[in-house]
């Protein structure tokens, strides 16, 4: 008995020493190989989610940086790992690679995900895996605002480059506003707009009036493109003089318009209850059955994109509207703010465990320098990291003008805290609560007791 | 005392030791090893991202007291319990040995073809099985809402859990069937000639002839269904455990918190608590088994 006890603590211990590891960041490694390869890893796949981020790492970046680098004498294999996969699940891939020291040598992320990654050590400042001096020296920068230069920061340091911002917007389809009698031309005022607006579409048969993303089941979507927007409009930043909201008015009357929407027939409960609930709410959306639907930019761009979208919709041009998230009434949202939106981004990191930290930046700087930006969009509307690039792109584009002269102004950055995701995961239950039928005070209530338990009474606002 | 009566099977020899090491260093390493390691993840607070990522602290018991006062764990182990009981115990169990039973006196030929049929349902990937029964119970133009006449009924959002019992029914029943079938083969026809002579109806004859015969097999195939059933993962595929966690089994709750929610050390706790339900469960059937013996 003794000798298993023995047996079993050295085990223990060994596991115990497997968990700690603890890497050296060497700068200089491999810093003149002249045979290197170089792995890319993005939620992106051909075909499918983020298409054309894709095929433009396969068919532009691989192809022309192989070039790059051959003219300077280094024989660079590039590979690209797709993924396909939905955010939470690439979250996790992505965490498990850099937890077992692998993953690509230069990895895409949330902008949101940046700080969890950095506080565990999986993702390192750009200074220390590949040189201060090499980082400064990158031109680039100057390009970046340094707004959205913050998304790649943590803690002061800079993590990684940012791949653009977004920002969130009413979309609304034109063809059934027509159909209800309702003006193509909207922007709606307060909360009272859409809900009376969502009310008159319920006449048309076989229409879901609104889609407002409810639910456990839709993930970070909830949050991002619900309730923050929501509670935005109330007032309120879910982190505000370093407390989170609790059971404060503002997320009450948040579950509140939750109720209105889903208990008045507006929105389709079920749809927020199914395990594939987004991805149904977009193909509903395409297909006409969806009045109105909160969402960002990327909607526009990677969903409902005629051409390489998910759910395409070849009339998306003349039969999709966009219009201001308003504030529950004019005035009533957060800064005294008529109308609110979210925003959040992409970051390209360079993992830690890369043999090839000199190269992972070249090849780092070249995703983000202007050409490739350029090529990036394919001509399509996105608002990019580099200033030189949106001066010649944001013309001409009445999607993408509007997130930069209307959104941007007026949006908000969700808080880079380890605990965030443990808020946002409170609030999504709270409101699967008021979808499935309980009261928004019981919500309210159950939701303050979950996020005391997860982030500590002293850390919530509101009882 | 000559030494081949110390050691009969000569299990002390170089030889055997050889034979066995391979066997032995494969079960330390697959199966040992991992189980230790999620022991020790369970007693720490370790997380998949931020700083308990970097420098996870042991934590005793904690993760163990946090689950056994978690609402959320109660409801899983509830609900497991459920589908265990339905779709394993219930469901598998009677519909495999009705199969098994009705088709004794059908033609080899027809036989054979409707158990390929049924063995088709175990054959098949879970997730395969998962995307054809995703189209049965579908509320836009589902299967089962076109036979029953009943358009925009989704199964999966508004039974759960009915709708995972009836899936995992189909899918094992194949196994049940097949064991029942070689089971019912070593009954002596002549007891069954007896009990037909004596005017005994289906449902005796099973009962007070057959039961006593197949006892062991029953116990045997209801052990392995029920464990299989418990650690199943395929119900995450059909309703990844919703809606509202109405359908949120050990295994699915066990892979949220740990991989949705970065709980490491608290699912690895979970997972050994499951672990000791099942060898409990285990247990007690083989308690039955050996009386029987």
């Amino acid at each position: 008995m003794r000798r298993t006890t023995v047996v079993l603590l050295s085990v223990a211990g060994l596991l115990a020493g497997c968990l700690g590891q603890v890497r050296d960041a060497d700068p200089t490694r491999n810093a003149d190989a002249t045979d290197v390869t170089l792995t890319i890893t993005a939620n992106a796949v051909a075909g499918g989610k983020n298409a054309r981020g894709a095929d433009w790492i396969a068919n532009w970046v691989i192809p022309r940086f192989t070039e790059a680098q051959r003219a300077k004498g280094v024989r660079a294999t590039v590979r690209f790992e797709q993924n396909g996969a939905g955010d939470e699940d690439f979250k996790t891939k992505v965490a498990l690679d850099f937890k077992t020291g692998g993953g690509g040598d230069v990895v895409e992320l949330d902008g949101i995900w940046l700080g969890e990654f950095a506080q565990a050590g999986q993702v390192e400042p750009l200074d220390d895996i590949v040189g201060a001096g090499e980082v400064d020296a990158w031109d680039g920068w100057r390009q970046i605002p340094d707004a959205v230069q913050d998304l790649g920061e943590f803690g002061g340091r800079r993590y990684g480059v940012p791949m653009g911002t977004d920002g969130r917007v009413l979309f609304y389809n034109k063809e059934l506003f027509a159909r209800a009698g309702l003006p193509i031309d909207w922007q709606p005022r307060g909360w009272d707009d859409v809900l009376d607006t969502a009310a008159k579409l319920k006449a048309l048969p076989g229409v879901w009036p609104l889609q407002l993303n409810a639910g456990t089941a839709m993930g970070e979507a909830t949050t991002m493109q619900g309730v923050l927007p929501a509670l935005l409009g109330t007032g309120t930043a879910v982190h505000e003089n370093g407390k989170w909201q609790g059971a404060t008015p503002g997320v009450r009357d948040v579950l509140s318009l939750y109720r209105r929407v889903y208990r008045d027939g507006l929105g389709d409960p079920v749809l927020q209850q199914e395990a594939k609930g987004r991805d149904r709410s977009f193909a509903l959306f395409a297909e006409h059955r969806i009045g109105i639907l909160l969402e960002s930019d990327y909607f526009w761009r990677s969903v409902v994109e005629p051409r390489a979208g998910v759910a395409r919709m070849a009339d998306r041009d003349t039969a999709v509207g966009w219009a201001l998230i308003p504030a529950r009434a004019p005035g009533a949202g957060v800064g005294g703010q008529d109308f609110v939106s979210t925003s959040g981004g992409g970051v390209r990191v360079i993992n830690p465990n890369t043999r090839y930290p000199r190269q992972a930046w070249e090849l780092m700087k070249f995703l983000n320098s202007a050409e490739a930006v350029k090529s990036a969009l394919a001509g399509a509307a996105q608002v990019t990291q580099r200033a030189d690039v949106n001066d010649e792109v944001l013309a001409g584009d009445p999607m993408l003008g509007f997130i930069a002269d209307r959104v941007l102004p007026i949006t908000r950055y969700r808080p880079g805290l380890a605990d965030y995701p443990k808020v946002s995961a409170a609030l999504r239950q709270a409101t699967a609560d008021v979808v499935a039928g309980r009261s928004p005070d019981d919500a309210a209530r159950s939701y303050h007791d979950a996020l005391v338990a997860a982030v500590g009474a002293d850390a919530v606002a509101g009882g | 005392m000559s030494a081949g009566d110390r050691d009969p099977a000569g299990l002390g020899t170089p030889r055997a030791i050889g034979l066995v090491a391979p066997a032995l260093l494969l079960i330390g390493l697959f199966l040992a090893f991992p189980a230790l390691w999620a022991l020790y993840i369970g007693i720490t607070d370790y997380q998949l991202t931020g700083p308990a990522a970097a420098e996870p602290r042991v934590v005793g018991l904690d993760n163990f007291a946090t689950a056994l006062d978690d609402a959320l764990f109660a409801n899983s182990l509830r609900l497991t319990a459920l589908f265990v009981l339905g779709s394993a115990v219930v469901g598998q169990n009677a519909l495999g040995f009705a199969l098994a039973w009705l088709l004794r006196g059908v033609r080899p030929v027809l036989r054979r073809a409707v158990e390929g049929v049924v063995l088709l349902a175990w054959v098949l990937p879970g997730p395969v099985v998962a995307y054809l029964w995703f189209a049965v119970l579908s509320r836009d133009g589902g299967t089962l809402d076109l036979l029953l006449g009943r358009p925009g009924t989704a199964w999966l959002v508004e039974y759960p859990m009915a709708s995972l019992v009836v899936f995992n029914t189909w899918r094992g029943t194949a196994f049940s069937m097949l064991l029942y079938t070689s089971a019912l083969a070593a009954v002596p026809p002549s007891q069954l000639e007896t009990a037909r002579l004596a005017g005994a109806g289906g449902w005796r004859t099973v009962r007070d002839v057959v039961f006593p015969h197949i006892r062991g097999h029953v116990l045997t195939n209801t052990l392995l269904i029920s464990l299989w059933t418990a650690n199943d993962f395929t119900p995450f595929l059909l309703t990844a455990g919703g809606p509202n966690h109405e359908s949120e089994v050990l295994p699915v709750l066990i892979y949220r918190q740990a991989l949705d929610s970065g709980r490491l050390g608290y699912a690895s706790a979970m997972s050994t608590l499951l672990l000791v339900g099942n060898l409990v469960v285990a247990l007690v059937y083989l308690r039955l088994l050996r009386r029987r013996a």
